[in-house]
């Protein structure tokens, strides 16, 4: 009866930590977008943050789009085959990444690439009381540290989603049209009658949207919130490409079923 | 003299000031007076709260009991864009420089001018280099953080700590982990700075021999209290076994060698 009680106790005080957790977060969060008017007039600092954050991600974002289009037109085309319908491949293609792996593989390899680097880079400022010593001169790091990096991650996620996207396509077509021999106006055709502006492409903007702000406020979270030791920096790390995995995917069910019904 | 004398006038008063983390009682009751215009130490070992003490006086903390006032007003009580107003008067120099590793030295220097005040370019290299010069570190200028010494980021640090002529600048360690001659550099610049800008100085440190030279007054501080204050002399000469022990490095009195524990004997036989 005692252990059962004690575990019972363990999983109430994890659920409260969790919890108290979850109102700190979206405490920041606020504060964040308090801090967010402060930019006007301080451009610089977005700029620095959107190369750091965006241009430096592109790479790792252009790579994957072109290899996960090829897998895409491979395995979509061995599938289509089979049925005489390997014209609709480049429906097929498109439809998959500007619904869903665009925003979603974005989303996670922006976490591990620009996310962790958030974290880590505000989690070492804290290390070395850098963050602190803005404190004492007056100046906040909300409107300095936190907020710059906020908006670059919001204003770079829908961009290199659209990048992944469209070099996914290109990759689905080197293999579909290039290699495995399917029709090149049929290709195009297809993509162009079955994919609709609103549903399809704003639909998937508005996720890559959402994931940024998500993917960008965990980072930045996890950073200032870092308990300020190396071994507190790594967990902090480690913590945001977990936790935006799972909000990423957890979110992309619930605005799947909201943007394109079937619940 | 014993005790700050009562017609100083009083920058920082701190008065049964209590402040625990979590169960840890971290101060217990403290109360310390800060004279304007003069050099005031608080020490004691590692772990007794005197970081903690500076942080209550800058805000990022807030007292569990007691008070901390500077100027007059309750730090406690301010909101933040009060605290915010009463920091910019206030200089820290943290232990580590806390200099921004993607700013030069010149750029770390200057952050807080560009930061309150909307001077022109050529006014804000002016005041930046003649900051620099003061700390001997203007041929530094364009150098970044990590291509400084520990010495030279904390003269930076110094630096950048009374760039906005602050009207008290704090110091946490200074000395710690330098070499004698830095360690001599430092204890003059906050002597001279102190004596010729018209500075509060309140420093935090452990090194007896270095803060007995350049203080005014000392605090002694043990398990969260304070154990006993006045001038250098004065402590010197205090009959505390505590003070001594601590003033002179020994290593075994009232604060043990042994972190405590059940007799030796006994734990050798128990199994």
């Amino acid at each position: 009866m005692a252990a059962m009680l004690s575990f019972f106790q363990q999983i109430g005080s994890k659920a409260f930590l969790s919890l108290a957790r979850l109102g700190r977060a979206h405490i920041f969060l606020l504060r964040t977008f308090g801090a967010l008017p402060s930019l006007w007039g301080e451009f610089r600092l977005v700029i620095a943050q959107l190369f750091s954050v965006g241009v430096a991600t592109v790479q790792i974002i252009a790579i994957s789009g072109l290899t996960v289009g090829m897998v895409l037109g491979l395995q979509g085309y061995t599938t289509l085959v089979d049925f005489g319908a390997e014209d609709s491949l480049g429906q097929m293609v498109a439809l998959s990444l500007l619904r869903e792996l665009g925003p979603v593989l974005t989303a996670i390899l922006f976490a591990g690439r620009a996310g962790s680097a958030l974290t880590a880079e505000i989690g070492l400022m804290k290390v070395t009381e850098q963050l602190p010593a803005m404190e004492i001169m007056a100046v906040d790091p909300f409107k300095r540290v936190i907020a710059p990096r906020f908006i670059a991650g919001f204003i770079s996620m829908p961009l290199l989603a659209a990048m992944f996207s469209a070099l996914g396509i290109i990759g689905g077509y080197i293999v579909g049209v290039g290699l495995v021999g399917v029709d090149d106006g049929a290709f195009w055709s297809q993509m162009q009658a079955k994919v609709d502006f609103y549903d399809d492409i704003m639909n998937g903007v508005i996720k890559s949207v959402v994931f940024g702000v998500v993917a960008t406020w965990i980072a930045v979270y996890e950073g200032y919130e870092a308990t300020p030791t190396t071994e507190g920096v790594a967990k902090a790390t480690t913590r945001t490409v977990v936790h935006t995995a799972f909000a990423v995917l957890g979110l992309d069910f619930i605005l799947t079923a909201l943007m394109f019904g079937g619940l | 003299m014993t005790e700050i004398e009562t017609s100083q006038e009083l920058l920082v008063r701190m008065e049964g000031l209590k402040f625990s983390h979590g169960n840890r009682v971290i101060l217990d009751g403290i109360n310390i007076d800060i004279p304007k215009g003069k050099v005031t130490t608080i020490m004691g070992p590692s772990g007794t709260g005197k970081t903690t003490v500076l942080r209550l006086i800058t805000g990022q903390l807030t007292p569990s009991a007691g008070c901390v006032m500077v100027e007059g007003q309750e730090v406690a009580g301010l909101n933040r864009s009060a605290l915010y107003a009463l920091r910019k008067k206030m200089g820290m120099m943290f232990q580590s420089g806390a200099l921004f590793s993607d700013l030069s030295v010149f750029e770390n220097v200057a952050f807080p001018i560009r930061e309150h005040t909307d001077l022109p370019e050529s006014m804000i290299r002016d005041l930046v280099l003649i900051k620099l010069e003061a700390v001997g570190l203007r041929g530094a200028k364009s150098l970044l953080p990590a291509e400084l010494s520990g010495g030279m980021a904390r003269r930076v640090a110094l630096a950048r700590a009374v760039a906005l002529d602050p009207m008290m600048v704090m110091y946490d360690e200074p000395f710690t982990g330098q070499d004698p001659i830095t360690v001599g550099v430092i204890m003059k610049l906050i002597r001279t700075l102190n004596d010729s800008l018209g500075l509060t100085s309140i420093l935090v440190s452990h090194d007896v021999a270095e803060v007995s030279q350049i203080s005014d007054y000392l605090y002694v501080m043990s398990g969260g209290k304070v154990v006993e204050k006045g001038s250098p002399e004065v402590l010197q000469n205090s009959d505390s076994p505590w003070v001594q022990q601590f003033l002179n490095g020994l290593p075994d009195g009232p604060a043990r060698f042994h972190y405590p524990a059940i007799d030796l004997a006994d734990e050798m036989l128990s199994e």
